[in-house]
């Protein structure tokens, strides 16, 4: 099929963007939306132009790398990571508007490639538990209900891709922290730092500058791996509980 | 090295105040607060369908109420400050919030798609402002009573009735019933999250949103329209 | 530049770091006789780690907490991004929790022996038992393992081996282990212990006085060229598959920081060891990026068959019963379609030789779940294998229920790497590998669920003791920023650079890449011969010159270029290449993943032979022909024996 596409190009952090127009030939609806776009980019090079910068490395939807504003909606009309949008999802002489995340918290650093160091910031500021190495011999032991075990797991699977922030009309980054918060929370392992945990994680997310959430609830209808607002709530009362007690 | 909590952190309060959650939660709270009353209020305002005296002396049951323990309008004032300081909570919170959102993304994405939008959501900024008008223009015209009609005081209830004969006050109180209508929609269930309600609570919650936006809405409502239809005169 | 086809044969090499005795008590005694480094000593000493997957990132954490001062890098933009983050099915541990007669001893036979005895028994102990510590250190950091309901955790048997020693968490056993590791990590990037450099990539490796000193890095969002000095350095940049182009590695998963080793002076062992996963989506197209594994376990209810008429060209369904050859059941009545890894890949190969592959090109064969359906019912099979199933189908746009997958081999891992000692060092004192990067504990072939269980093995608890030895014996001196071999090594990487951008060629470096990768797929992939590795051997020098002639990389080197980094990787596969093709060459064996059709059994199966080739190919970098060192294998537990599934 025969596309156009209309791609945000910007040279480097601190430069000008705009949006330009692309045409690509014969895309075969086999193709993932990343492949799509590595057609155009090899024509882009034959042609001596500059190819469109893009994060991406494992390809399978779990790395969190890739992620373009597809169309307006992160990720794409699918509830799936970008490069598992196949191009079937769309139709011959479709065309797509290709954005990158658009946050203050996320700074573009070249075309559809933005710098999301500040989740980063967010989990070293408590997202996990302190074990040193050796430290628990006997770990494997301690019980975990399964009902615990498998709400921590919901939200481990969380892969940082950042839909979330750029979904969200406030920019919030409450569903990325929230999901950390509860998966070590629920924990018995995790249960020690859980005051100091919460409250460090969300005071290094409003200084990272984004959005306060008002549960507008978009963050949810994108997230890949499918982390609701239950954990929102989990969050809201983790920050709470832990403010009475005071650590 | 376990985690350290940062140096000089100040107290709960403040910290609560200064986070993004905390301000939602002081929303919710005072938001919650707001609600008791609107409720309460609609409640009364129904008294108009038992004619004059009752309402009248409903009236002037609330600012005799504990009495002697309280002096003459006590409640109401204590009630009056309570509003006063939420509504202005309320606000800052939400003129704090909507702050930082607007600076959160200094270019927007050129489209937006439609991909599991909560409409309702997106009316809790216009809604209340226009129910922060609203109220400024309902005291002066029923308590203030300088910008209505009769405006004979210790007679509410013509005041009311006087008010409600004209067109422009009811288009004012229609539309701003609707905006509170949406407000509790979405705030109502917003405020139960913020205020950590579990999710499997969420479908009951929303329920109650609905019914009691509903009812308020209503309610509310009624009394304009039935001075309208001449069904209360 | 004389050809590699005329390598030389040098001194022995040997592994002078595992004491002897029994082997369970080596890995104690080495511990013991290790020198330690006094805590206070160790703010004073810098350890540069490359890599922040499994083996990098438990690393890092580990060594920071013991009070090392770290800098550590990755190529992607958050250190939780690598490409262990993909691993599926799970970890093995030799904890017997199903009492079902397993044990440090088992573990460490199984492996042994499914290495196909091209692995050094000491070595692969000591990986059995550090095993058993991993399970608990990562549940201390929080990894939600699948429990039972009973609230303890639970195992299951993966990769053919009969006790059930994996512990999983859903099929994302990966992505949970390194977010452990990378959450450990990241308290110490906060507390300053650790310097992480995000998207910052190695291109050099810098060896003063003998010694690896440090590394030439990019910054690959400005470009700048940055030298990191340090005590020692520790490569934990992971496997090579990629140099297929095709692989179900991370697409930017590459060889570059193990290959600039190697050409420093870094042994490289066995490099021809790759391991093929049978069950992977086979390519829809000449597009095809990369390839998506699909779990092993859909083949414990998956039948496997073809058409038995070659270019039978009717859909699956209207092929009746007779006319389909379930052909690992046929063959192998033993095992049928839970054969070893490397066997089913080379019977799905033989027959779309045949011409019955089945699919866009032929290449393919079915994966019928029918049976299955009609045997547990629809909802049981979408109980064990939905996601799979949907995975499936988001990318095929088929629905297993209805018609048969689709699966074909695909490259998947890589056995050889840089060759260690005992305690994971390098043939350049002061440098290490650990993870994928090394030539690893899995000799010829990696058994499922052991890659994991040896990457954070050697991060968390190896290395980390072993490491203290060497630099304890090798007091810190400082070095001048102005070193000649300093500045000889950053012009030779900005040189590079610098030709790869200024080259007015025509062809992308992906063609290259693809076209590198159909040759070794065709000449050094799933089977093996002269004639094939000859061709590759003469063909592959050719590509590397017209690369050089024709390659064309747009923008410029002080900026972020991706297609730049892509080009600067595939001048290092089109010189690894030339190296495995040799390796192959030259083990006239079939062992493991490594099949020679020269050497095979009556029954066509693969014929070790240990006298001539029981022995670790290490190879030494000259700037003519490589020089080939052999470590030979002594096996006094586990006694080599001839595989057979017949
Ligand atoms: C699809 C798939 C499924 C798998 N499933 C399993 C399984 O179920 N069980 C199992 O045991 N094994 C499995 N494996 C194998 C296993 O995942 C890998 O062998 C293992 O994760 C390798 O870990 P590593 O730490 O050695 O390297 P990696 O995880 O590959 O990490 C490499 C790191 O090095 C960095 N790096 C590389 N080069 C440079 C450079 N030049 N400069 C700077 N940084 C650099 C990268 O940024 C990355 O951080 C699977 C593999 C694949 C592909
Ligand atoms: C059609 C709907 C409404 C009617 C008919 C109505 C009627 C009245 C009347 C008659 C009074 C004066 C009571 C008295 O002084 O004895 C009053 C006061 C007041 N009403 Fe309403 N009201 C309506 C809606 C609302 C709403 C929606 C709000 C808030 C969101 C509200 C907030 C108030 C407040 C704050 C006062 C002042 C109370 C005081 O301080 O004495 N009203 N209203
Ligand atoms: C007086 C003027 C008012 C203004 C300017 C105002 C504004 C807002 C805004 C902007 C929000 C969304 C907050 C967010 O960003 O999440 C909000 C939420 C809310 N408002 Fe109001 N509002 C007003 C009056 C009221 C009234 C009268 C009530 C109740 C009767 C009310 C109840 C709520 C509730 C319950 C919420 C949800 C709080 C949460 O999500 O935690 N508000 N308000
Ligand atoms: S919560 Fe969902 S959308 Fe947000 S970062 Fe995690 S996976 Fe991505
Ligand atoms: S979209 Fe934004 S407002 Fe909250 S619920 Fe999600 S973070
Ligand atoms: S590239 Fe890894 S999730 Fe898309």
């Amino acid at each position: 099929m025969r596309l156009t596409l209309q791609i945000w190009r910007q040279p480097g952090p601190d430069e000008a963007g705009a949006m330009r127009t692309y045409d690509v030939d014969d895309i075969s609806p086999d193709m993932s939306f990343l492949e799509m776009l590595d057609v155009l980019n090899e024509r882009l090079i034959v042609d001596g132009d500059e190819p469109v910068a893009f994060d991406h490395d494992c390809r399978e939807g779990i790395c969190g790398a890739c992620g373009m504003v597809i169309d307006g909606t992160p990720h794409g009309p699918l509830r799936t990571t970008t490069c598992q949008l196949h191009m079937r999802e769309f139709s011959d002489g479709d065309t797509i508007v290709i954005e990158p995340w658009r946050s203050k918290a996320f700074g573009v650093v070249k075309d559809l490639v933005v710098d999301r160091g500040a989740f980063d910031r967010i989990i070293g500021s408590g997202g996990y538990i302190t074990a040193p190495t050796g430290a628990a011999p006997d770990a494997h032991a301690t019980p975990v209900s399964k009902e615990s075990a498998e709400t921590a797991f919901d939200n481990a699977e969380c892969i940082g891709c950042g839909a979330c922030v750029a979904a969200c009309p406030n920019g919030s980054a409450m569903l990325f922290t929230s999901a950390k918060v509860n998966h070590l929370n629920v924990l018995p392992q995790g249960a020690p730092e859980r005051e100091k945990r919460v409250l460090n994680m969300v005071s290094t997310m409003d200084d990272e500058g984004f959005g306060g959430c008002t549960l507008t609830g978009e963050c949810a209808t994108v997230c890949p791996k499918g982390i609701s607002l239950d954990s929102i709530a989990g969050l809201n009362r983790e920050f709470m509980r832990a403010l009475r007690k005071r650590p | 090295m376990a985690l350290e909590i940062r140096a000089g952190r100040p107290s709960a309060l403040s910290t609560l105040w200064r986070s993004t959650i905390g301000k939602k939660v002081a929303m919710a709270t005072t938001g919650v607060i707001m609600i008791g009353f609107v409720v309460f209020h609609m409640a009364g305002n129904l008294k108009v369908f038992t004619g004059a005296a009752h309402f009248n002396a409903y009236s002037h049951w609330l600012r005799t109420i504990g009495e002697p323990a309280l002096p003459h309008e006590g409640f109401l004032w204590i009630m009056r400050v309570v509003l006063v300081a939420s509504v202005v909570v309320h606000i800052v919170a939400a003129e704090r919030l909507t702050h930082r959102a607007l600076h959160q993304r200094p270019r927007k994405h050129s489209k937006k798609s439609l991909l599991g939008r909560n409409y309702v959501a997106f009316t809790m900024r216009s809604g209340g402002v226009i129910l922060a008008l609203f109220v400024v223009w309902h005291i002066l015209d029923l308590t203030a009573l300088v910008v209505n009609a009769r405006g004979q005081s210790g007679h509410p209830y013509q005041n009311l009735v006087a008010g409600f004969s004209l067109w422009y006050p009811n288009v004012i109180y229609l539309v701003a019933m609707l905006a509170l209508g949406f407000h509790l929609w979405h705030g109502i269930w917003s405020a139960a999250t913020t205020l950590g309600v579990r999710s499997r609570r969420h479908r009951a919650v929303k329920l109650l949103a609905a019914a009691l936006s509903i009812v308020v809405t209503v309610g509310f409502a009624a009394v304009p329209v039935a001075v309208m239809t001449g069904m209360v005169s | 530049m004389t050809s590699y086809i005329d390598y030389t044969i040098g001194a022995p090499i040997a592994d002078d770091k595992a004491p002897d005795g029994p082997v369970s008590e080596r890995w104690n005694r080495r511990r013991f006789e290790a020198k330690l480094v006094n805590p206070a000593n160790r703010r004073k000493k810098t350890i540069i780690v490359v890599g922040t997957g499994l083996a990098g990132g438990s690393a890092g954490a580990t060594l920071a907490e013991q009070g090392y001062r770290v800098v550590q890098f990755c190529y992607q933009d958050s250190p939780r991004r690598a490409h262990s983050i993909a691993a599926q099915g799970g970890i093995n541990a030799a904890k017997n929790y199903r009492n079902d007669g397993d044990s440090v001893y088992r573990l460490f036979y199984d492996t042994v022996k499914g290495g196909d005895f091209r692995s050094r028994e000491s070595n692969v102990h000591r990986l059995a038992e550090v095993s058993v510590e991993i399970i608990d250190q990562c549940v201390a950091q929080g990894v939600p393992f699948a429990r039972e309901y009973g609230g303890l955790l639970d195992t299951r048997s993966f990769g053919g081996v009969q006790v059930s020693r994996t512990f999983y968490a859903r099929g994302q056993t990966g992505q949970q282990l390194l977010l452990g590791a990378y959450q450990a990590l990241s308290r110490q990037i906060a507390a300053g212990n650790v310097e992480m450099h995000p998207r910052t990539e190695m291109l050099d490796l810098l060896v003063i006085d003998g010694r690896a000193r440090g590394i030439v890095a990019r910054d690959l969002i400005t470009g700048e060229i940055t030298v990191h000095i340090g005590d020692a350095v520790v490569l934990a940049s992971g496997g090579y598959g990629n140099v297929f182009h095709l692989s179900t590695n991370a697409k930017n998963s590459n060889a570059t920081a193990v290959w600039r080793a190697h050409r420093r002076g870094a042994y490289f062992g066995n490099p021809c060891f790759t391991q093929i996963h049978p069950t992977c989506i086979p390519r829809s197209g000449d597009h095809q990026s990369k390839l998506t594994l699909m779990s092993e376990s859909l083949r414990n209810d998956g039948r496997i068959w073809v058409p038995k008429a070659k270019g039978d060209s009717r859909g699956p369904n209207e092929i009746p019963e007779d006319e389909r050859d379930y052909y690992l059941e046929r063959i192998y009545p033993a095992f049928g379609n839970l054969v070893p890894r490397d066997i089913a890949s080379r019977a799905a190969k033989n027959v779309c030789d045949d011409g019955r592959g089945v699919g866009p090109g032929g290449q393919g064969v079915y994966l019928d779940f029918a049976d299955a359906i009609k045997r547990m019912g629809r909802d049981a099979v979408s109980e064990k294998y939905g996601n799979l199933f949907e995975m499936y189908q988001r990318i095929t746009a088929e629905d297993p229920y209805e018609v048969p997958m689709r699966i074909y081999p695909a490259i998947h891992y890589t056995m050889g790497g840089l060759w260690v000692d005992y305690d994971l060092q390098t043939t350049i004192p002061g440098l290490f590998a650990i993870g994928e990067a090394n030539f690893s504990d899995h000799g010829a072939n990696r058994l499922g669920a052991s890659a994991l269980m040896q990457g954070l093995g050697d991060g968390y608890f190896v290395l980390p003791s072993t490491i203290n030895d060497y630099l304890a014996r090798n007091p810190h001196t400082d070095v001048d920023e102005a070193h000649p071999e300093i500045t000889a090594a950053v012009d030779g990487v900005t040189a590079r650079l610098k030709r790869l951008v200024d080259n007015d060629g025509d062809r992308t470096p992906d063609s290259f890449h693809r076209e590198l990768g159909e040759l070794l797929w065709e000449y050094c992939g799933m089977s093996r011969n002269e004639a094939g590795l000859r061709k590759a051997l003469a063909r592959i020098p050719r590509l590397r010159e017209e690369f050089w002639r024709r390659v064309k990389v747009p923008g410029t080197g002080a900026e972020f270029n991706q297609s730049l980094e892509k080009a600067n990787r595939v001048c290092d596969y089109l010189e690894l290449a030339e190296l495995m093709c040799l390796d192959a060459l030259h083990r006239a064996e079939s062992c493991g993943g490594h099949f020679r059709e020269e050497s095979q059994t009556a029954e066509g199966e693969a014929a070790r032979v240990d006298d001539a080739f029981g022995y670790v190919a290490a190879w030494e970098y000259t700037n003519g022909a490589p020089v080939l060192h052999k470590e030979e294998l002594v096996f006094d537990y586990v006694h080599p024996t001839q595989r057979s599934y017949a």
